[in-house]
């Protein structure tokens, strides 16, 4: 049924169809929305045969779900920012048991300094954690793929993530087709955990394993990783055939063919990418990237393989190196002579502004871009803050100097 | 479980018995009648953490364990379920693919076994299958430290699990460090015995019984593995209520303390005796009963046989320390009989 709802009502909605049997909750902006959304669906008795459970920390919201999960109930939780940081070991550890959880992560930077805005260096800061990590480009996308994340979960007996960009998407009300519950109880069958905790049938899971199996234990866990990057696209298409969308698969492409310049992305940008490359007249591709974890390496490698130049634009970067994504792309890219910049903007929630978007167009079809470029760097900002650095030692506070320069109230007093 | 009378006198397991005729202060199962003895007694017992594990001799940690997991099974028909914390009984009992647990156990990670109680709780309450009951357990670094957010939101929501502590007083697994169990003047790898003021330091540490007193919840104990009846009693009161419940058992760590294998169960009476481990329960905030002291002991008896005490009883002066907290803990829990 189409509604016109929060993004964030709209994932409770789609978590509720499933049909979880324990759901934990802390807060965090921008998540919260969504388990204060299921919390009224739990107690108003809309949705039946579910724990809910307000945890004291989100080591604890995982934690609770990896026992949940362990005694085989469907289990989802949600986070973001710091709190994916706090729960960092129990992200590790539900991938290493095997525990089809599904958590959604509103996108959303890491302190210091503390920052409640969107861009995705939290999920990113797990990229390596061994969970599936889905983007989603918009509403109707978190929905279908929060229902699609179970099956792959369960399919598989590994955890999903799902990403969505904080407030762009968690706050933003649009036209949602929230689906029926009979559509989805025939997409998604009961939950039947590969292990289980069962007093009739004794088991122990977790213990410890030495160096003479601890290689191929890890070495299947990154063969499941490949196999989801089979079963993410079929069971895309078996949503399909039920409910009559699509939601891309491992990535999509839009104008790709012919173009020599393609521009990279993850998430709800590509919406404002578009948006920009419709204003202009040059030839210019995108792909967006949906998951992340597996990495589709062939897949963007066939899709990139006519471009002449690849920009990756992204909300993350890894200090000390730069673009993440990029550097995935990069490796999908090796072999070929096919140049990959790398462009990270929105950070902190930083506008990503039309402008700019078409300046950066400009620069990438001129071959005119660095390497890595800092999308709107407020360069004399950050050179007066280096030489202050260099002059005293006891210069305080980066954040706060950098703001005390170039922030509102002082770009406030210039202009 | 009803009292029974032995020789005119009522036996409940938390009481003490006096047993004059052959001068010892334990009753042994075959004076009881079969129903008063214990688990471990019974040829039935489930052995859920079975023989062929790798505890060091004289381990109280594995003793603890073994004593109340036989007791929960049989308190719950053995629909039981184990949450393990890291830590020397999580080691001690695997690796793959070798396990001692013949009941369902599930290791995660070390600060979290609560939480895991917690999920496993809701997973069977969701189910449908309450009659399957949880335990969460582990050390005391694992509960009273790092543990510890988990364990109080656990006790706070009131959830369906009985969490153990195994409290050996420090961070065994890891090469005996300091923990905030460890007693004061106790020589640990993080707290050596050297300086003006060897071992570790005075007036810190919490006491986490107390704590999860506080909490309200229905069922708190502390026990000793030198009193089998007293620890099963306690385990099966446990598993008759529910709710979160909490037992700290003290079992003393040969390795750790530098004790002889053999004084484990020794060293855990004379904790209890001279004042240092009082036993008590407490239902829902209050305290309903105490374990009274038989025979006072002066710490120095339960301080003597531990190498980690060694500096301590060598100086009058921390050793008298020692004493007054042991002494404050009798006056404070009322451990002694009322003088006539
Ligand atoms: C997050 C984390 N920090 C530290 C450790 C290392 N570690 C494993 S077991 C252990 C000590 C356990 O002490 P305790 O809980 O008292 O149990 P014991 O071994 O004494 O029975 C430590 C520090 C760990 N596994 N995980
Ligand atoms: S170190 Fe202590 S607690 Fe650990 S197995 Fe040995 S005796 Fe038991
Ligand atoms: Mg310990």
């Amino acid at each position: 049924m189409l509604k016109q709802i929060e993004g964030s009502h709209g994932v409770a909605e789609a978590v509720a169809l499933c049909r979880p049997e324990v759901i934990c909750a802390y807060p965090i902006t921008p998540q919260t929305h969504i388990v204060e959304d299921l919390g009224v669906l739990v107690k108003s008795g809309k949705l039946t045969n579910c724990e809910y459970i307000n945890v004291e920390s989100e080591f604890a919201a995982l934690s609770v779900g990896i026992g949940s999960s362990a005694a085989g109930a469907r289990t989802y939780t949600a986070t973001a920012s710091q709190g994916i940081l706090f729960m960092a070991e129990a992200v590790y550890n539900a991938s290493g048991l095997g525990l089809p959880i599904v958590m959604t992560v509103g996108n959303r930077s890491i302190g210091a300094p503390i920052n409640i805005w969107n861009d995705q260096t939290d999920s990113m800061s797990m990229r390596d954690a061994g969970w599936i990590q889905l983007f989603v480009e918009d509403n109707q996308q978190a929905v279908d793929i929060h229902i699609q994340a179970f099956k792959i979960a369960e399919k598989l007996s590994l955890p999903v993530m799902v990403c969505m960009d904080g407030f762009i998407l968690t706050h933003a009300i649009e036209g949602i087709d929230v689906p029926e519950q009979k559509q989805v109880d025939k997409f998604l069958p009961p939950f039947v955990p590969r292990q289980v905790l069962d007093p009739e049938d004794p088991i122990s899971i977790g213990a410890m394993v030495g160096p003479e199996a601890f290689t191929e234990v890890r070495y299947i866990a990154h063969q499941k990783q490949k196999e989801a990057l089979k079963l993410i696209p079929q069971i895309n298409e078996e949503f399909k055939k039920i409910f009559g969308r699509d939601s891309g698969g491992l990535i999509s492409t839009s104008n790709t063919e012919g173009a020599d310049t393609v521009i990279v992305t993850l998430g709800s940008v590509i919406g404002t990418i578009e948006e920009a490359l419709d204003e202009q007249d040059e030839k210019i591709g995108a792909l967006t990237i949906r998951s992340f974890r597996p990495f589709p390496l062939e897949e963007i490698r066939s899709a990139l393989k006519n471009a002449k130049r690849v920009v990756v634009f992204e909300k993350c970067f890894a200090v000390g190196i730069g673009g993440i994504v990029a550097n995935n792309v990069r490796m999908a890219m090796s072999g070929t002579n096919i140049p990959v910049y790398e462009v990270i903007g929105g950070l902190g929630g930083r506008p990503i502004i039309r402008k700019s978007l078409h300046k950066l167009f400009k620069d990438a079809v001129n071959d005119k871009l660095e390497n890595v470029t800092f999308l709107d760097l407020k360069k004399d900002v950050v050179d007066r803050e280096l030489e202050r650095e260099k002059q005293l030692i006891q210069s305080g506070s980066v954040a706060e100097n950098v703001l005390r320069d170039g922030g509102v109230v002082n770009a406030a007093k210039t202009t | 479980m009803l009292p029974k009378l032995l020789n005119g006198r009522r036996i409940l397991s938390h009481q003490q018995v006096k047993f004059y005729q052959t001068g010892t202060l334990t009753v042994g199962n075959r004076l009881l009648d079969a129903e008063q003895r214990t688990v471990q007694a019974t040829i039935d017992r489930s052995n859920s953490l079975d023989s062929g594990h790798r505890a060091c001799q004289g381990c109280g940690e594995a003793l603890g364990a073994r004593y109340a997991i036989d007791s929960a099974m049989r308190a719950t028909n053995n629909k039981l379920i184990a949450a393990n914390a890291t830590g020397c009984l999580e080691v001690f009992t695997t690796p793959y693919p070798e396990s001692s647990w013949t009941m369902p156990w599930i290791h995660s990670l070390f600060g979290n076994a609560a939480a895991i109680g917690t999920g496993i709780a809701a997973a069977m309450k969701v189910k449908g299958k309450e009659d399957v009951r949880v335990i969460a357990q582990g050390g005391d670094g694992g509960t009273t430290d790092i543990g510890f957010g988990c364990l109080s939101g656990m006790f706070e929501r009131n959830d369906d699990v009985l969490y153990i502590c195994y409290d050996n007083q420090g961070y065994m697994n890891t090469g005996v460090q300091r923990s905030s169990a460890t007693p004061g003047g106790a020589r640990t790898a993080t707290t050596m015995p050297v300086g003006p003021e060897p071992g570790a330091d005075f007036d810190k540490g919490k006491n986490v019984p107390l704590i999860a007193m506080a909490h309200d919840i229905p069922y708190v104990a502390t026990a000793s593995i030198d009193r089998l009846h007293d620890l099963e009693a306690k385990v099966t009161k446990a598993m008759s209520i529910r709710g979160a419940r909490y037992i700290q058992i003290f079992v003393p760590c040969p390795l750790g303390w530098g004790s002889a294998p053999a004084q484990t169960v020794n060293l855990a009476r004379l904790a209890v005796e001279s004042g240092i481990w009082p036993l008590f329960e407490g239902e829902n905030g209050e305290i309903t009963s105490v374990t009274k002291i038989r025979k006072k002991v002066p710490v120095e008896e339960y301080l003597k046989p531990q190498r980690r005490f060694a500096h301590v009883v060598k100086n009058p002066e921390t050793l008298n320390v020692v004493q007054e907290i042991a002494d404050r803990n009798i006056r404070k829990f009322g451990l002694l009989e009322e003088q006539e």
